[in-house]
């Protein structure tokens, strides 16, 4: 087929998910994929283009001006607390607003933002299915996610402002790979501190499926917000068997004190109310995507373990399937 | 002031009396003064004892006491009172069948039925020797989705371990009651562990549909905290259903087993709701019970009181679920009346709280 080959831009391509999204399209027929990041991406295809720069930038522009964009990825999100919040606020509000803002002035037709489960928040009182229409409720004692929320809410109002547009957004659990998220940094720790008497269920994603459910909501015709669940939740102690880690076991009435002093001296990695985390579950309906998007997970929840847990060898063995990953990491075990 | 003192501890201090240098003869008055109070004090006290003929409380209270202590320590030397193994494993593996477990035994809402191997020592040492519990036609309960409906008693949920130790246990084919619990209780320690693993899930209208819609069996207390936490002398008197449950089993076209029980109300005597530290610890209520002074928290464990458990016929409604209050309360008001019903009986049929 002589088609003019359709043109992804993919923001915040040097992270991870970013990465792995941009190799799986480039090996596509008729895909052009355009990436854009201030970050480096390391080990680069030669036909996957690279604009080193920031999207706030009248640069970032020039992209969408000169050429048809038919689908952005938008996934240029930073979900790490411990930066400066202001720049971390504005940097993913103003960001995404911008980005739909070059979808809606040069007719884009598809925008597929990745937001986050985070969104819900862990609460004693979450049912045991939260579906899309929940109360986004994670800012209530965790202000760092503020801004995530903000970004999902402006996404979502992009559906009643330009229907023309197919925004998507997806919600995925707790996604684990050879990346530096919260979860997957937690479970690469020694001893896994959990809190005495609490044992929430916990869902994850491996990160490949993650990208499969990126490219999923690219589907044409497909539009709203999806939660993206991976295999079948378990209890956070028996995610950490899994692991073949032991546990820390910390109570949980004085910990919240020593953990924030901790975090404001920057010896703790993590302000306390993350700690919410280990205590109330937040486990999500994934039906919608498995119905509409027809998203199945392929990996379960070992190969997301073992994906988080082998960063040096995972690269490689990511295509591979999970059989062959398994045996890689058992292997790695036994030396 | 310094003298008021004195005073004081001359008239109720007899030894500090002596070591200020009062003399004999006073003291000895003392004595004797403080001596004829106690034994003023003893004689009413038998007084109202043995003046009760209709009902000489104490004394039927200690007879049967001693009776349940009897039966208790029966139950435990013949070692009659555990599941045997092989009964437990076969009453496990059929509640594993119906469900939908993932890779790790574990359902969505964090229901292990493997883990109820753990908690099955408990339930029959609560179930069999501590409440002797006695369930009336538990027959009644159907197969397939069911709610159980229950009055709420007793300061701590035992009466919901109790019910459940019953379908477990007792009830064939085994089922495990999925217990809508009330949300103030996930922030509390063990939670995680225990109560979840055994198939309670936070009380909420869309974990109830999920369930009935699983065909599960699920025990909602519709009385939640105001129930459990009736002081004693309200004891055995219902408090306003919630309606809940009812626009639920609407929904769901789901039978309603409406359950009495009998014993409870007595197993923790609840004097007092102590609102300001329940506000501080975060619970809907904190009961002071009579033992409370002496032996702190550990007043509130129940005492060994016999528990009764009436089940009733299984009851049908048909109706829109999202009708006015007005259409639904009727229909909350007949379960509440057969369970009003049972409890009387039940409480005519005891012979005590203890036997």
């Amino acid at each position: 087929m002589a088609r003019k080959p359709s043109l992804v831009v993919i923001t915040g391509v040097g992270g991870r998910l970013g990465q792995l999204l941009a190799r799986r399209l480039h090996r596509q027929e008729g895909i052009q994929v355009a990436g854009i990041d201030r970050r480096a991406f390391p080990r680069k295809a030669a036909d996957i283009e690279h604009l080193r720069i920031d999207i706030r930038r009248k640069a970032a522009e020039d992209l969408f001006r000169t050429r048809q964009v038919d689908v952005i990825f938008h996934l240029g999100v930073m979900h790490d607390p411990r930066q400066g919040s202001g720049e971390h606020h504005t940097w993913n509000i103003r960001g995404t607003q911008q980005i739909l803002e070059f979808a809606h002035r040069y007719n884009v037709p598809k925008v597929v933002i990745l937001s986050t489960g985070d969104v819900y928040g862990p609460a004693g009182d979450n049912p045991a299915f939260i579906t899309e229409d929940a109360p986004l409720l994670g800012a209530q004692r965790f202000a760092a996610l503020r801004d995530l929320i903000a970004v999902d809410m402006t996404a979502q109002s992009w559906f009643w402002k330009h229907p023309e547009i197919e925004t998507v957004v997806l919600r995925p659990a707790h996604i684990l790979g050879a990346t530096h998220n919260a979860v997957s940094n937690y479970l690469r720790l020694q001893r896994i501190p959990v809190l005495m008497g609490f044992d929430p269920m916990m869902q994850v994603l491996h990160e490949e499926d993650a990208v499969t459910a990126l490219l999923a909501a690219a589907t044409p015709g497909v539009r709203g917000v999806f939660n993206i669940v991976g295999p079948d939740a378990l209890p956070l102690r028996k995610l950490i068997e899994v692991a073949g880690k032991e546990t820390l076991e910390l109570p949980h009435v004085v910990l919240p004190t020593v953990v924030n002093r901790l975090f404001q001296m920057g010896f703790a990695e993590f302000p306390s109310a993350e700690l919410d985390y280990l205590r109330y579950a937040a486990t999500m309906d994934g039906s919608r995507a498995r119905e509409v998007l027809r998203f199945r997970p392929e990996y379960g929840v070992r190969d997301a373990v073992s994906a988080a847990l082998r960063r040096d060898i995972f690269d490689g063995a990511a295509e591979n399937g999970s059989k062959a990953l398994r045996q890689r990491a058992a292997a790695a075990a036994v030396i | 002031m310094r003298e008021g003192l004195r005073r004081v501890a001359l008239e109720f201090c007899p030894k500090t009396g002596e070591r200020l240098g009062m003399a004999r003869s006073t003291l000895q008055d003392r004595y004797a003064r403080i001596q004829k109070l106690g034994l003023q004090a003893a004689n009413q006290l038998q007084a109202f004892v043995s003046a009760d003929t209709e009902r000489p409380l104490l004394k039927q209270l200690a007879e049967e006491v001693g009776e349940a202590a009897q039966d208790i320590a029966a139950l435990l030397l013949s070692g009659t009172w555990r599941t045997p193994a092989d009964e437990v494993d076969r009453r496990i593996a059929q509640l594993m069948q119906g469900q939908h477990l993932g890779e790790f035994g574990v359902d969505p809402f964090g229901y292990a039925p493997e883990s109820l191997r753990v908690m099955v020592p408990i339930l029959d040492f609560l179930h069999r020797v501590w409440f002797r519990a006695e369930c009336f036609d538990l027959n009644r309960v159907p197969n397939g989705r069911v709610l159980l409906i229950a009055n709420h008693s007793g300061q701590l949920p035992f009466d919901g371990a109790v019910i459940a130790s019953a379908m477990l246990l007792e009830h064939e084919p085994p089922r495990m009651p999925r217990t809508m619990v009330e949300k103030f209780a996930t922030a509390l320690p063990g939670f995680g562990d225990l109560v979840y693993r055994s198939g309670s899930v936070t009380g909420l209208p869309d974990n109830c549909r999920r369930l009935l819609e699983n065909d599960e069996c699920v025990l909602v207390f519709p009385e939640g905290a105001r129930g459990i936490s009736k002081p004693f002398h309200e004891r055995y008197r219902m408090t306003a259903f919630g309606h809940g449950f009812m626009r639920l089993a609407l929904e769901t076209h789901t039978p309603i087993v409406p359950i009495a029980v009998v014993g409870a109300e007595e197993q923790t005597i609840n004097i007092f709701d102590f609102k300001l530290l329940a506000k501080i610890l975060h619970t809907p209520s904190l009961a002071i019970t009579p033992l409370m002074p002496f032996i702190g928290p550990l007043a509130m464990l129940p005492s060994p009181v016999k528990y009764r458990i009436y089940f009733g016929e299984p009851l049908t409604f048909e109706g829109d679920p999202n009708d006015d209050e007005a259409v639904i309360a009727p229909k909350v008001a007949v379960v509440r009346n057969a369970i009003q019903v049972m409890m009387e009986r039940g409480l005519r049929e005891r012979r005590g709280y203890f036997v």
